[in-house]
């Protein structure tokens, strides 16, 4: 699964140089990734052949478990591939997953919209602090609101209570792409439209929604994927999607043929997510016509529909913080210091922020050439390759654990469970949000201060160390972060790939509230949530400064 | 007759006053300019015309209907009054031909035809309804804001700084266009600007507004050879400011003896001259001699400048001056044609022409 830290930040720049859109574009956008900042033409340049093959050699990586689904169906064979595809099971797995996005998704539109609205737009008291409050959600493990909510309701279970969870989980992923659009778009273009006659409705009918496209398809993209790839969620309140049978399937039969095939119709559909997401945004480009700074915007008075627009966010923020943190706080409450088993708790915040920054290195190491190219030498070639990474990025992390089960136990059986395994797994997933930040801050550093210290006499690779990798760096540290903080709620590869005795933060909770210990997983969920707290303000904070404000 | 009336407009924004009782009457048909300086005010005055805000105080009417009184005023979108903005403001997710008929109902007879008409009249190609806003120049964006504006048949068409984004041969021309388009069509025209010239050269009324209040409102000739003090004169071109006595209708000054626009008598004046009202004259040391009623200088400074030059010019004589040492030291800029300018170090006769004006 995707664990609920954020791969929205991915879509943000690091930097403020682009704009979300522009990277929400990237990081699903097969054909042309844009470029988040100005290179001219003058910065082009070949690459460095050893860097090409680099980024080559990574991308290769990254296609290795669509490589491998596509092998193992060959190898099955057409008879037994339909056989295990075509059956009741999937059917039944397809309508659930299906009716799960058709419905969650507009939902979380609607709310999302809404929301953004009333927190940017409207003279809502407290908006910045609703804000902040609607960002806040993203703390929280998908798995930890489910734990919270089967606390509150036991018998909370099948589709509805899938949405609901869904969405409570998942809304910011929306709420943030589409109030940092809403913050950028230019009140001139409301008062042009009202001064050709239109009400306030139809000016956001006809002006405000359609600018609000690009965000909205990127964000409902990303709460797609987000949909297809959970495991946890899902499991605690019993609703099965293919993430969860391709799961249950490799728990019984480990490395077996239906598990693949399984996960061969939920890349498909994850494909299917990526070409109508491609499809509804079109060829739009929405930037600001015209120069000149943009006039402030105007917050629409609210006036009698204050209270009730209130309750909204009351009511959003009793669900998607108060549940969690009633029900957390309840648990360490009645655990007492009993469930505070510290030596347990030790070891397992000691192997988790080990797996985290080892992976989050090796991602970020991995992500710079491509990174490197990109910026300094666009061209058909870098694209598809960044392409390939972002597409790799967008699968489910059950697919790519299947994948690496399956390889390393087919050819490489000493490698099967090892660190090595894991970390892979965890670079092709988590690369984007490294590739995302590395390219935005590589944008920064000017081509002109490598090419002086060539002249002083610095071979190229000591000229890249001493300018672009040195003022990288930053940008690099926020995208390590990122990674890292995935790595730590990352739940479902970590399982089927980590050495056997490996027990990270996201297990332990998770054996836990297996065996219906929840009072002994609390501590375990709170930390998770405290540790990605600061995150979500830093979000909150770049997502404000893209702005502008 | 008076079609907009505005009177004792406030506007307050925390404690700023970004309007401080504003009072303007627009004659049906015609063309007035606001100018000023940025951040006096006059784009929020245009802003309270056009309806995106309300007006703390004071009262707006437009051909009779009040549109904005004490606080409470009609939308926006129920004023019928066209706005193009600084940049166009061109809706990015529209082609130029939906951008113009965005104001026209949707199923609008002769919605098609309506549209490229109005870009025929603005001045734009029929093949550029296809494409989008980002596709086009600054100058054919500006057009297709007008359009757009112009398409709902506005009774009073209001235009804020919508040439300042252009470059300046461009905006030249466009301004023209303009202001033709708009008389042909007999649309009332209000213009935003801190350009004096486009200011000038636009309108048949000008305002001049500083620190949230019309400091001046007349015709552009009027302004410019009779504005009320120091700074409007300034602001609307070079001025020339002497000391002087003027009595019987003449002023006497540094630069001798200058008819004047009143008949007032009084000791200490300031008058001003545009200093094209000054005309240069080679001569040389030798031929000063003898004449003393004459006004003669000397170039210290001659800058070229393509078709223009400054020439700055220290007066050798001058006769009989209130305070002759201070002015006599300082040297009068002038501008003059590049083509034979006079250089440095040769020797100038001054004669004045017209009348100077006598600052209150």
């Amino acid at each position: 699964m995707f664990p609920t830290a954020i791969v929205v930040l991915q879509l943000l720049p690091l930097d403020g140089t682009g704009t979300a859109s522009d990277l929400m574009q990237s990081a699903v956008d097969l054909a042309r990734s844009g470029l988040p900042a100005g290179t001219g033409r003058r910065a082009r340049r070949r690459a460095a052949p050893w860097l090409v093959i680099a980024a080559l050699f990574v991308s290769l990586l990254a296609l290795l478990p669509l490589a491998f689904i596509i092998w193992i169906a060959v190898q099955t064979g057409w008879e037994t591939v339909s056989a295990l595809v075509f059956r009741p099971r999937v059917g039944e797995l397809l309508v659930n997953t299906v009716l799960l996005v058709l419905l969650a998704v507009p939902i979380t539109v609607v709310l999302s919209v809404a929301l953004a609205w009333l927190t940017e737009r409207s003279d809502l008291p407290g908006a910045r602090l609703w804000a902040w409050l609607c960002v806040a959600p993203l703390a929280i493990p998908a798995f930890v609101h489910s734990y919270a909510w089967i606390t509150m309701v036991p018998r909370l279970h099948g589709l509805w209570a899938g949405v609901l969870v869904s969405v409570i989980a998942y809304f910011p992923f929306l709420y943030l792409p589409v109030s940092a659009a809403l913050r950028r778009l230019d009140p001139a273009l409301e008062d042009a439209a009202a001064a050709l006659g239109l009400g306030p409705w139809r000016v956001f009918q006809r002006v405000v929604l359609p600018q609000l496209r690009l965000a909205i398809c990127g964000g409902s993209l990303l709460v797609g994927l987000h949909l297809l790839a959970e495991y946890g969620l899902y499991v605690f309140i019993r609703f099965d999607t293919f993430t969860t049978a391709i799961v249950d399937q490799f728990q019984s039969t480990f490395n077996g043929p239906a598990a693949n095939m399984l996960a061969g119709v939920l890349v498909s559909c994850c494909f299917v997510l990526l070409g109508l997401e491609v499809l509804v945004r079109g060829e739009e480009r929405y930037a600001r016509v015209g120069s000149g700074a943009a006039r402030h915007q105007q917050r629409t008075p609210l006036g009698r529909a204050t209270i009730p627009c209130l309750a909204v966010l009351v009511a959003t923020t009793l669900l998607a913080l108060g549940v969690p943190f009633v029900t957390i706080g309840g648990w360490l409450a009645a655990g007492g210091t009993a469930v505070w088993r510290f030596d347990e708790i030790g070891l397992a915040l000691g192997q988790t922020l080990f797996l985290a920054l080892a992976g989050a290195l090796l991602a970020t190491v991995a992500a710079m050439p491509m990174a490197w190219i990109s910026i300094r030498a666009p061209g058909p070639l870098q694209r598809l390759l960044e392409g390939c990474n972002y597409i790799v990025g967008s699968l489910p992390g059950v697919v790519i654990a299947l994948a690496l089960v399956t390889i390393t136990v087919r050819i490489a059986m000493p490698l099967y469970q090892t660190l090595f395994t894991i970390l892979v797994a965890y670079t092709l997933m988590f690369l984007p949000r490294a590739l995302v930040s590395l390219r935005a801050s590589i944008a920064q550093a000017p081509v002109e201060l490598e090419r002086a210290a060539s002249s002083l006499g610095r071979p190229p690779l000591q000229a890249l160390w001493s300018t672009t990798i040195r003022l990288s760096a930053p940008g690099a540290a926020a995208g390590m972060a990122l990674v890292a903080l995935g790595i730590m709620n990352e739940l479902t590869a970590t399982q089927m790939l980590a050495p056997n005795g490996t027990r990270t933060l996201a297990m332990a909770f998770w054996s836990y509230s297996g065996e219906i210990d929840y009072a002994s997983a609390a501590p375990y969920a709170f930390i998770m949530v405290a540790m990605s707290l600061p995150l979500t303000w830093l979000l909150y904070v770049q997502s404000k400064r893209m702005a502008g404000r | 007759m008076s079609f907009l009336e505005i009177s004792g407009l406030h506007k307050h924004y925390g404690p700023v006053a970004a309007l401080a009782g504003v009072d303007l009457s627009v004659v049906s048909g015609s063309r007035t300019a606001i100018v000023g300086p940025s951040g006096c005010g006059k784009t929020t005055l245009l802003r309270l015309i056009a309806g995106f805000e309300a007006p703390d105080q004071g009262r707006i009417t437009l051909d009779g209907e009040v549109l904005a009184k004490d606080g409470s005023a009609v939308p926006a979108h129920r004023r019928g009054i066209g706005v193009v903005a600084q940049d166009g403001a061109l809706f990015p997710h529209l082609t130029i031909g939906d951008n113009i008929g965005f104001g026209m109902g949707r199923g609008e007879d002769k919605r098609a035809e309506r549209i490229v008409e109005l870009a025929y009249i603005v001045g734009l190609d029929k093949a550029i309804l296809k494409r989008r806003p980002h596709q086009l120049s600054g100058g054919q964006q500006q057009r297709v804001a007008l359009a757009r504006a112009m398409a709902m048949k506005p009774r009073l068409m209001l235009l804020d700084e919508p040439f300042s984004a252009l470059d300046t041969g461009l905006r030249a021309s466009m301004r023209k266009a303009v202001a033709e388009l708009l008389e042909a069509a007999g649309i009332t025209t209000i213009l935003v600007t801190h350009d004096q010239a486009e200011a000038l050269s636009f309108a048949s009324q000008v305002a001049v507004m500083r620190d949230g209040k019309f400091s001046q409102v007349g015709t552009p000739r009027e302004l410019y050879l009779k504005p009320k003090d120091r700074m409007i004169a300034e602001f609307l071109g070079d001025a020339i400011i002497l000391p002087a006595k003027i009595s019987g209708g003449f002023a006497y000054s540094p630069l001798g003896r200058i008819a004047v626009d009143t008949p007032d008598s009084r000791d200490v004046v300031r008058i001003m001259l545009r200093p094209e009202q000054i005309a240069l004259k080679r001569t040389s040391r030798e031929g000063m001699s003898g004449t003393p009623d004459m006004l003669f200088g000397e170039v210290t400074e001659s800058e070229f400048a393509g078709s223009m030059c400054t020439v700055a010019v220290r007066l050798l004589n001058s006769a009989d001056p209130p305070d002759a040492a201070a002015i006599g030291n300082t040297p009068l800029i002038l501008r003059k044609s590049g083509m034979d300018a006079p250089t440095v170090g040769e020797i100038v006769r001054l004669t004045v022409s017209g009348t100077a004006h006598v600052f209150a």
